[in-house]
């Protein structure tokens, strides 16, 4: 294993980890929720009432965030190489995978293991193997 | 009120969450790559974001799992199965090619569309796309027959 030591930030890296776990116990503690964005959002494609504007704001909450950073003239970097046909390809296997599979990478990878729940556990490896797997391919199997 | 005070909490996680994906860089699909580009040049960052957010969250759920309701009287409703099954590992083993593709997962997606990205947009639209044929398989499965269960809430 070749760690690249150019692009690891383990500070920065373990402080934003710290404050998605504040924003998890927020979401837990004043709400009674589990904070998986796949949950959240599949939640509003069937809406209940008095289950709408919980998830409305949340969601609202994650789009102002960059905005804030922009106005305060520190725009997060955001570099995208998959082209618009794999970006839908992609979109459309997360969105149904998320969804048979009862969570993404904040309901089952962080919320989950914090619960040590042997679903969320599971759900992770499983999602871990195929995200290592897929890289592998397409960079060092297709690429070369 | 009720309402609107949950949605105020809700604000504020779903505000803090952001800006946590923002400072730990993984709204950023190339960074997410790099880690999991295990046989290239490997960037661990993702693992310390996770063991940072683990650390926090834990503390929280065990404080939340001997309350009934929340600060704001509102119920506890955490998921309480426990039992695994075919769709949890081979839906996730699909959401992990779909994250492996593009480097973008549920949550960095959003907040990189709300950075104002064209790319991030289509994913989120395809993603919700995605869903959407889960929800209609599911009502079309249950019109068919009953004992299929559904997909847990995460």
């Amino acid at each position: 294993m070749n760690i690249d030591w150019a692009s690891f930030t383990p500070v920065s890296a373990l402080a934003g980890g710290m404050i998605i776990g504040v924003a998890v116990a927020l979401l837990v503690l004043l709400n009674g929720r589990i904070a998986g964005i796949s949950g959240i959002v599949s939640g509003l494609l069937r809406p209940a009432a008095g289950d709408v504007a919980w998830r409305l704001a949340f969601v609202a909450g994650l789009i102002l965030a960059p905005i804030l950073f922009i106005a305060a003239s520190r725009a997060p970097a955001v570099a995208i190489d998959a082209d618009y046909p794999l970006l839908v390809i992609a979109g459309l296997l997360v969105g149904v995978g998320t969804r048979y599979g009862g969570g993404c990478t904040s309901g089952h990878g962080v919320c989950g293991i914090s619960r040590l729940s042997p679903r969320s556990i599971v759900a992770t490896l499983a999602f871990m193997a195929t995200g290592f797997a897929t890289v592998f391919v397409v960079r060092h199997v297709i690429a070369s | 009120m009720k309402g609107a005070t949950l949605a105020a909490g809700a604000f504020v996680a779903g505000l803090t969450f952001g800006v946590g994906l923002v400072v730990s860089g993984m709204v950023n699909p190339a960074k997410v790559l790099g880690f999991l580009d295990l046989a290239g040049a490997w960037d661990p960052s993702l693992a310390l974001v996770m063991a940072g957010a683990v650390a926090i969250a834990a503390v929280a759920f065990a404080l939340a799992g001997k309350r009934t309701t929340t600060l704001l009287g509102a119920p506890m409703t955490l998921p309480a199965r426990r039992t695994l099954d075919r769709r949890l590992v081979v839906g996730s083993l699909v959401f992990g090619i779909g994250w492996g593709l593009a480097g973008f997962c549920p949550g960095p997606a959003v907040v990189a569309l709300g950075a104002g990205k064209l790319k991030a947009l289509v994913f989120v639209l395809a993603m919700i796309a995605g869903m959407l044929a889960f929800e209609l398989l599911e009502r079309t499965q249950a019109a068919a027959g009953p004992g299929q269960e559904s997909g847990q809430r995460s």
